[in-house]
């Protein structure tokens, strides 16, 4: 079923995208092109088939639960835009 | 020095015939006289290469050299490498330098080998031409009028082009194989699971696997050799004793089934590949290998499964860039929800934000079903196909794309038209099988054909003893760009 504008904007608003009303039917034709390419797998019988997330019959590991990594916040903060008091500084979220 | 391999550049260095500084220097100015015309290379920085060449030099001379021990290698902009500028050919990570290095960046600098540069890439690995690349687009050596292939476009010129010996790369649906057909060179994804991911920027986590560029067989085993291994840090990293990638690159072929799958030899190939690939095959043949028909009927449902799949894991691993704890943050915004989309909607190209796009609607309420698990269902098939395809022969061949290196320009507007040129390469990456492609001939303009060579799970010795007996009686790995021959 091919997207409307307003499903593009809440898409959109989903993915925090700003999409500008220039762009939009742009975008809109692509991603309804990208669609139609996929639009083939529906007609596939897929009844009984597990889906696959990883080519190996592996689990998911698990480790003994001890403290592994160190106190590095120093060096990864020294890349963040903004930083103050080792906090990330964002814009006010609570009034 | 630029067109020997890697097993000759290890000797040299281990005879003193020329050291690792002189090496990488000798790299890094060709690199320099190159760069403007091929745009390999989003960071050089001769100054740390050649204190780890003169490390490697310090190391030869205490007599503890391995077989890479002061080779420089040139790296895709995709792995992290700890104080040098990562940025996934992205605007969003254009001030990114990298916290930490990457596993295989750890197996490598374990191996004394020497970091030649960054490699440009289209961003975030989204794309067959490296055309989408915030630091403009890559050509391709054999003709800069055209593209080299993508994602991992700037690896593969830098190989092709002798700006660097070796390079590595990652394959999420092809962006190895790709280039490395585009760009006549030799290319290998492994086995999923082989090759840790810890430190690669993730596209998409069940496809995205690294792998590597050099000129023949035995480099790609040499190469292998140093990037798999078990790392705890990735969750999808298989506890495997190492493996000696190189043991059966003598075995003669007399015996091995070579699959040629119906689906992949219809129409769909351009006549001058199918030319190439079919002398390849019959060159086989000459080798003692025996050729069967075999069915991958769920094949055409590759494409469209792929861009369910990989977009929507993309739409997940792509929300961490927010402008919060690193990259690009808009200059501008009002509140934080517009911070997070003027930062992501400025500092993304246009194939990202159309991926993520389409993976959000994929994964959204209501659709995940119709289109996430049925594509997951749909991988499962074509897994299964291979599997039946493998207990009738031992490796599968074919093109590894349908035509040879198209313009620059020319599909970078027409998504769907670019997302086809995978259609022999992604169901590798959704069965999670090791693939590769070798150079086996020319085609319209002498532009280089590839060969994909297809094994089943942990084949890659068998894969690359094929390539390795292939490219004893041929000539076409050997082929350099006629701009690009000589000490120039």
């Amino acid at each position: 079923m091919p997207l409307s504008v307003t499903d593009i904007r809440c898409i959109a608003q989903l993915a925090r995208l700003s999409v500008t009303e220039a762009e939009i039917a742009a975008v809109q034709h692509e991603l309804n092109g990208i669609l139609g390419l996929v639009e083939q797998l529906k007609a596939a019988d897929t009844a009984g088939i597990e889906p696959m997330a990883h080519a190996q019959d592996v689990m998911l590991r698990l480790r003994e639960d001890v403290v592994t990594e160190g106190d590095q916040h120093g060096l990864f903060q020294s890349i963040a835009p903004r930083v103050e008091a080792d906090l990330y500084l964002v814009p006010r979220v609570i009034e | 020095m630029i067109e020997a391999s890697l097993t000759e550049l290890a000797a040299a260095l281990g005879a003193k015939t020329i050291s690792s500084v002189e090496l990488t220097g000798l790299f890094l100015d060709r690199i320099a006289r190159h760069q403007p015309q091929l745009n390999a290379f989003i960071t050089v920085d001769p100054e740390k290469s050649l204190a780890q060449a003169r490390a490697a030099d310090a190391r030869i001379a205490r007599g503890e050299r391995a077989p890479l021990t002061g080779i420089p290698v040139a790296h895709k902009d995709i792995f992290c490498a700890r104080g040098w500028l990562t940025t996934c050919a992205s605007k969003i990570l254009s001030n990114f330098v990298a916290p930490y290095d990457a596993h295989v960046i750890e197996q490598f600098a374990g191996a004394g080998a020497v970091i030649l540069g960054k490699t440009n890439m289209d961003e975030f690995a989204m794309g067959s031409s490296t055309e989408n690349s915030h630091y403009g687009p890559v050509k391709n050596p054999w003709d800069t009028a055209r593209v080299p292939g993508g994602s991992s476009g700037g690896s593969a010129a830098a190989v092709a082009a002798r700006l660097a010996p070796c390079a590595t790369g990652t394959d999420t649906g092809g962006s190895i194989r790709l280039p490395a057909g585009f760009c006549g060179i030799s290319g290998i994804k492994p086995t999923y699971g082989l090759v840790s991911r810890y430190g690669i920027i993730a596209y998409a986590s069940s496809l995205d696997q690294g792998g590597v560029f050099a000129h023949d067989a035995a480099d790609l085993a040499v190469m292998l050799h140093a990037m798999t291994g078990f790392d705890a840090r990735d969750s999808t990293s298989l506890e495997r004793p190492k493996e000696d990638y190189a043991r059966d690159l003598a075995r003669p072929l007399a015996g091995v089934r070579i699959g040629l799958p119906k689906e992949y030899y219809g129409e769909g190939m351009d006549a001058d590949v199918r030319a190439a690939v079919e002398a390849a095959i019959a060159a086989f043949r000459r080798l003692g290998a025996t050729t069967v028909e075999v069915a991958l009927p769920n094949s055409a449902l590759s494409v469209p499964a792929y861009y369910v799949i990989a977009p929507a894991e993309a739409s997940s691993n792509l929300a961490r860039f927010d402008g919060v704890r690193y990259g690009y943050r808009a200059p501008d915004y009002h509140d934080l929800a517009d911070m997070y989309c003027k930062t992501r909607a400025q500092g993304f190209g246009t194939e990202v934000k159309r991926r993520i796009l389409v993976g959000t609607y994929v994964l959204s309420h209501g659709y995940y079903d119709a289109y996430y698990l049925q594509a997951q269902r749909v991988r499962r098939l074509i897994a299964q196909d291979f599997v039946a395809a493998f207990k009738r022969c031992d490796v599968i061949a074919g093109p590894t794309s349908p035509t040879v290196a198209f313009r620059v320009g020319e599909q970078v507007s027409d998504p769907v038209k670019m997302y086809l040129n995978d259609i022999y390469t992604v169901g590798p990456n959704l069965a999670g099988l090791p693939a590769m492609s070798i150079p086996c001939g020319t085609g319209a303009g002498g532009l280089p054909v590839g060969l994909q060579l297809v094994g089943g799970y942990f084949a890659e010795a068998r894969m690359l003893n094929l390539a390795y007996q292939f490219q004893l009686t041929t000539n076409w790995h050997k082929r350099t760009p006629a701009a690009f021959a000589g000490n120039r």
